[in-house]
């Protein structure tokens, strides 16, 4: 097994095209734009086709017939191109299409900037594009995750017969680190694809559709999604925790997740006994573990770059028992560690008091 | 007994919810007529869209997507992309292709994207009830130009000679069907533009002036005659690009 030097967005079309992807859409936009340049230069050698769309509407869209016909495809965007999207991804949903969609998140609203972000969250977890529906949303936090992700990414979707987004951000997408080329190991068994659209050879026609004129109708086909959206939330929760003997735990994913470390060490050398819930899957998200973790711990500190989105799911999960604090950054500033100390160390010095 | 005239495959026998008069029902069998006649029913994907003909998907026995407002041409793209060797076509109205899906026909069309599109333009919004659409005539009444489309309304878009120009259009041509006649020269249009995508040349695509009763607020007889007489004055029937020996 090869380890190398990558950058995020380039580890992430590596692993794309090592997982089977047959067709990538997409239209530029930074900070995602080496997803798309990797794969113009390496998925034709691989056996798939690279397309520069003319737009984001085209480009999911494009994913939406590709994944119909039966093939693994992706597309991959920022905010504002994300936003475009959104008509797709509901559509790709509503006919239970498997797709990954990556959105390497940049500061908005609008145009907003091109540093990175976290606030496209709600976008993410909450809907988006119209109707009821979901999306799997996983949130790496290192090359090396952005790579182990999208593997996992295909064949939820292709399990599950949903899209799944990779939310990511610019910080993770620019950045170079050490990953190792792990080969792909599916981690589900592939179901045959005997639904998609190639062709009635053989067959009576397959149809793709998210169409239901008849009310009643289209209530039995929210139920079925339902159903599995259930099943999802059940079986796909992932989460990791540092230092699950901590008396005050701090909640963040992605980047986030990766500066909280940093505080957390800090603390430590403070004699303070901090943590760490860093949610994988932001959809689903992992509750059960928060709510765990009420009784033994002092309270929550939600680190997001953004103006406070997950943090309302953290409160929902600790239903006003515990005290959950917030903080964030926008417009594409990182936080730092030693800020987040400070504001921590106010906290507990306040509780003192 | 011989019978002279059968349903064809690529049809089910779902019956059509088309308005009386209207010619999308002509249209649908015009193209089923076409795949089974090039053999191509087994591997055919269609592309329905938004308009009355949403629900294309129950008419054509065929595998078939349906695709968002204006983005069948999109979706035809990821399929055929996908499955290069399968035949894939769209089938869209004046609304879908020339308002919300402009961007994606051009687009398919500039790339030369291996697809043929049947282009059913009745110069108005006929599923939403008869609003104007970027092809309705000038003086044309609809819900949205009560007094008649003027000038501040635009002027309609003759889509089939704007997309000659490009160069990555094989076939483009525009048809009716306000007679037997007309009717027999739309399929010879529709099977030039299955061909060209079965001899790989690029993007293909057929016009067809089509009726709406309903929303035009006549019967089905001078509707026809409206086609002839007033709406091929301004779209003018004909091949605009042809490639050799097809
Ligand atoms: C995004 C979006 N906008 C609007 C609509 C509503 N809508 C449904 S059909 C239609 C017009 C279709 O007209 P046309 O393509 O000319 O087809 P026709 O009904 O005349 O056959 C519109 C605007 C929609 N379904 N989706
Ligand atoms: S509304 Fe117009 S286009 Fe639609 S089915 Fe009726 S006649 Fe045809």
């Amino acid at each position: 097994m090869e380890t190398v030097l990558m950058k995020g967005n380039e580890a992430l079309a590596e692993a794309a095209i090592r997982a089977g992807l047959k067709v990538y859409f997409g239209y530029p936009i930074t900070p995602q734009n080496e997803v798309g340049e990797y794969l113009a230069k390496n998925l034709p050698q691989a056996g798939g086709i690279f397309l520069q769309a003319e737009s984001e509407v085209a480009a999911i869209n494009m994913v939406y017939g590709a994944a119909g016909a039966g093939v693994r495809t992706m597309t991959s965007s920022s905010g504002p191109g994300i936003s475009l999207m959104q008509e797709g991804i509901s559509y790709i949903a509503g006919a239970e299409l498997p797709a990954v969609i990556v959105n390497m998140m940049r500061g908005g609203p609008g145009l907003g900037g091109i540093q990175p972000s976290q606030s496209d969250y709600f976008q993410a977890t909450k809907g988006g594009g119209h109707g009821d529906y979901r999306l799997i949303v996983l949130a790496p936090s290192s090359v090396q995750e952005l790579y182990d992700h999208t593997m996992l990414a295909f064949d939820l979707a292709d399990y599950y017969r949903n899209p799944v987004m990779i939310l990511g951000d610019g910080l993770l997408g620019q950045m170079m680190e050490s990953v190792t080329l792990k080969p792909y190991v599916p981690a589900y068994p592939i179901p045959e694809k005997n639904w998609a659209t190639r062709g009635r050879k053989g067959r009576t026609p397959n149809i793709i559709n998210s169409l239901y004129l008849d009310p009643e109708k289209l209530y039995l086909h929210n139920q079925k999604l339902f159903t599995k959206y259930r099943e999802i939330e059940e079986k796909e929760v992932r989460v990791e925790i540092i230092n699950e003997s901590a008396e005050f735990f701090f909640v963040a994913y992605g980047s986030s997740a990766r500066i909280s470390l940093k505080v957390i060490e800090f603390l430590k050398e403070k004699g303070i006994n901090a943590g760490l819930i860093r949610p994988i899957t932001l959809w689903p998200f992992p509750s059960a573990t928060i709510r765990e973790k009420v009784l033994k711990s002092q309270g929550f500190m939600v680190i997001e770059m953004s103006m406070g989105q997950m943090v309302e799911d953290v409160e929902r999960a600790v239903m006003g028992q515990k005290p959950v604090y917030f903080y964030g950054t926008a417009g594409g500033i990182v936080p730092s560690p030693q800020k987040i100390l400070a504001k921590t160390l106010e906290i507990f010095e306040g509780r003192e008091k | 007994m011989v019978q002279i005239l059968t349903r064809p495959e690529s049809l089910t026998t779902t019956p059509f919810h088309y308005c009386p008069g209207c010619t999308h029902g002509i249209a649908h069998r015009l193209i089923a007529e076409v795949i089974d006649e090039l053999g191509l029913g087994e591997k055919t994907i269609g592309v329905a869209s938004v308009g009355c003909s949403v629900l294309a998907y129950d008419y054509f026995n065929l595998d078939m997507q349906q695709a968002a407002h204006g983005r069948a041409p999109a979706v035809a793209t990821g399929i055929k992309r996908s499955l290069p060797d399968r035949i894939v076509f769209t089938y869209q109205g004046d609304g879908d292709l020339a308002s919300i899906g402009m961007g994606e026909i051009v687009h398919a069309a500039g790339r030369g994207e291996n697809i043929t599109v049947i282009f059913i333009n009745n110069s108005i919004y006929g599923m939403t009830g008869g609003q104007m659409a970027p092809t309705t005539l000038m003086g044309q009444k609809t819900t949205t130009t009560p007094q008649g489309r003027k000038r501040e309304n635009g002027f309609p878009l003759k889509v089939s000679e704007m997309l000659a120009t490009l160069d990555g259009a094989a076939y483009i041509a525009r048809v009716s069907l306000t007679d037997p006649g007309q009717v027999v020269k739309a399929k010879k249009a529709i099977k030039h533009a299955f061909t060209v995508q079965k001899r790989e040349l690029g993007f293909s695509m057929v016009e067809i002036l089509s009726t709406c009763p309903t929303n035009w607020g006549m019967s089905p007889v001078i509707a026809l005659n409206y086609v002839k007489d007033v709406m091929t004055r301004y779209y003018p029937l004909g091949e605009f690009k042809k490639p050799e020996g097809v």
